[in-house]
């Protein structure tokens, strides 16, 4: 029984040490605090989402129902000051409708040089602290990209700092081998760097939403499922105790 | 009622099969913890199927539209989620089950005669359920899912001769495309389950045809009491069947924690570039198969091509799978349990297992020239376990097999 319990313990401790994803990251990196059962902070990320994101980036697999009813926002708001997408007829999407957005292909690809990609699943593909470290990393170097905006996470990225009225801002900071160990604020936004945090970790935590809507029930319905589970294996115990009674 | 059952009976063999397959099939009475893995893998097979046949009704399995139906399942269909994590997680656990399950019968001998066939059958729904698990991981219709088929197809096209038309004719095209997205639904959905299905009956009448091996390798059958029943052995049910449900519980327990709490397995049960839709133009940074295939993928990775034709790797790779049908031949000790074998057995063994460990771990990491040492040294040790088995099982000295099982 030891000896079991020994080698399931080790199996166990070993396949929990592989799970836990590596990240290289340099040394401004910084993780966020993303807790998606603050109902206030994903609202705030769903208003930032909307005003900055959505722009150019789609969320082309969920629905603004959801939104409505997961955050908690009555449809008619999300209606209102959500959903600006029009029909061929300029009637205005309806809250059941895919989180779309105007931009063709075609002007994507010539402002861009490709399409924004849609941003539904980028919380899960290039996880939460990623996002957060990019929209954190927007820095002057007038040579790299059309913006004269470049971004340590992701070297010549075509996207301009769309929250720099927000951030400000900044350039890199440099050790001697060149790498960006910090950013230095050279023009104020119309946030604190205390503030601008929180507004992309709102941001960061509705994407988490976003990438996986199930996550806000999904734990509290496994504590229940567990409860239940440990219940059972003990009458399965108790009963199978009584029935071995007679094997020897 | 008993007079229903008996008009039944009459029509068909009703009694007395659950007689001959539960009520009266004698099983050793000293099962260990090695023993509750073919139940659960039937289980876990039951839990596919019906989480499968869920997940179909809302998939599309178009390039088109794959990858949204996954996520409107994800999202629009009620309790979508659960379904298809349950799939994705017994994906994994059914590979981690039958490997246990296959680690038992190598522990306690379980492929020797008179139970050659029922290894045999077992290695066939291995072989078929790579099959089944390789077809599926296509339909999400992600990036790793679109990369590893490409990958894996290919390894057909380097058959000598007939490689490139074999290629084409599995893909349906010159690429993989939605043509093999629909031909890979209809085997994942209905071909492979009913080959998998019939195998698995196969395999459980093999094995109630000879009786159940046990961790002494001791065969019941031969110390019978007055009534012709094993002196060792204790009806299925209701024995074995509420063991059963205790290891039903744990595992339970296990694979919904899994499921509620950690569902992508920090990226091993679903990847993290499987978040993106298949794109043909872009390939992604590492690609790999999923964790279950590395130690194989790694024997691949790890033989030196030759003139320029990767084809021995994946001839290696075949018969790494392959050699195990031969394991009951291979192995020439009379002695079935581990417990009663020498310590060259048991250092075969942990060298197997240590080598297939490593093996896993290097088949889903990108291949360095340490990397590659390694996986060659250990691909040698995985193939050496079979001949040294073949040797060491002739001459070793083994311990007395005592007349009955042995109980603590």
């Amino acid at each position: 029984m030891k000896m079991r319990a020994r080698i399931l313990g080790a199996a166990l401790v070993s396949l929990l040490a592989a799970a836990v994803p590596a990240q290289a990251s340099g040394e401004y990196w910084s993780e966020p605090n993303v807790r998606v059962d603050d109902r206030a902070s994903l609202q705030r990320g769903a208003k930032l989402f909307v005003n900055y994101c959505m722009g150019c980036h789609s969320a082309q697999y969920h629905r603004w129902s959801h939104v409505a009813n997961d955050l908690g926002i009555p449809d008619d708001v999300v209606q209102e000051n959500f959903i600006w997408l029009t029909d061929e007829l300029g009637q205005k999407f309806q809250v059941g409708e895919l989180m779309e957005i105007s931009m063709s292909e075609e002007y994507g690809d010539t402002v861009f040089g490709g399409m924004p990609p849609d941003l539904t699943l980028t919380a899960r593909h290039r996880q939460e602290d990623w996002i957060y470290n990019f929209l954190h990393s927007f820095y002057l170097d007038k040579d790299a990209t059309a913006t004269g905006m470049n971004n340590a996470v992701l070297e010549g990225a075509s996207m301009p700092h769309v929250m720099w009225d927000l951030q400000g801002l900044q350039k890199a900071v440099r050790d001697d081998d060149g790498q960006i160990v910090d950013f230095e604020l050279v023009q104020e936004g119309s946030m604190s760097p205390r503030e601008f945090d929180r507004a992309v970790n709102d941001i960061v935590t509705f994407m988490s939403y976003l990438g996986e809507p199930a996550q806000l029930e999904r734990r509290h319905i496994g504590i229940w499922v567990m409860l239940f589970l440990f219940v059972f294996l003990l009458l399965a115990y108790l009963l199978k105790r009584e029935y071995w009674k007679d094997v020897h | 009622m008993s007079k229903l059952l008996t008009w039944v009976d009459d029509r068909f063999p009703l009694t007395k099969m659950w007689r001959e397959h539960v009520s009266e099939y004698y099983a050793p009475k000293n099962f260990n913890f090695w023993y509750y893995f073919g139940s659960l893998a039937m289980l876990v097979l039951v839990l596919q199927i019906v989480t499968g046949i869920f997940l179909t009704m809302h998939y599309q399995p178009s390039a088109e539209r794959a990858f949204s139906s996954v996520e409107f399942i994800m999202r629009d269909v009620n309790y979508g989620w659960l379904i298809r994590y349950m799939h994705t997680t017994g994906a994994s656990m059914f590979f981690i089950i039958v490997y246990l399950h296959m680690f038992r019968a190598l522990l306690y001998g379980s492929y020797k005669k008179p139970r050659e066939l029922i290894w045999v059958f077992g290695v066939l729904i291995f072989l078929c359920l790579m099959a089944e698990a390789f077809f599926g991981y296509l339909l999400p219709w992600g990036q790793m899912s679109y990369w590893a088929a490409q990958v894996i197809i290919a390894l057909f096209g380097t058959v000598p001769f007939v490689g490139p038309e074999l290629a084409q004719w599995i893909r349906g095209d010159f690429v993989v495309s939605e043509a093999t997205l629909t031909r890979f639904f209809a085997l994942h959905v209905i071909a492979m389950p009913l080959v998998l299905i019939a195998l698995v009956v196969a395999h459980i009448l093999a094995l109630h045809e000879v009786g159940s091996n046990n961790p002494d390798g001791v065969e019941i059958k031969k110390n019978k009491d007055a009534n012709g029943i094993p002196k060792d052995g204790i009806p299925f049910h209701p024995y074995y069947t509420v063991k059963d449900l205790v290891g039903v519980a744990v595992f339970f327990i296990i694979f919904f924690f899994i499921v509620f709490f950690m569902p992508t397995f920090g990226g091993f049960f679903i990847e993290r570039p499987n978040f993106e839709p298949a794109d043909p133009l872009t390939t992604p940074a590492n690609i790999h198969p999923v964790w279950y295939f590395t130690p194989f993928y790694a024997i691949l990775r790890a033989v030196p091509s030759l003139a320029g034709s990767s084809f021995p790797g994946v001839a290696v790779m075949g018969a790494s799978v392959l050699v195990l049908f031969l394991l009951p031949w291979l192995d020439r000790s009379p002695v079935r349990s581990i417990r009663y074998r020498s310590i060259w057995f048991k250092l075969l063994l942990a060298v197997f297992v240590v080598s297939f460990i490593i093996l896993g771990y290097l088949g889903a990491v990108p291949a360095g020239t340490t990397e590659t040492i390694v996986a060659r040294i250990c691909t040698i040790l995985y193939f050496g376990f079979f001949v040294g088995l073949y040797f060491v099982s002739k001459f070793e000295t083994t311990k007395p097999v005592p007349e009955r099982v042995t109980t603590k």
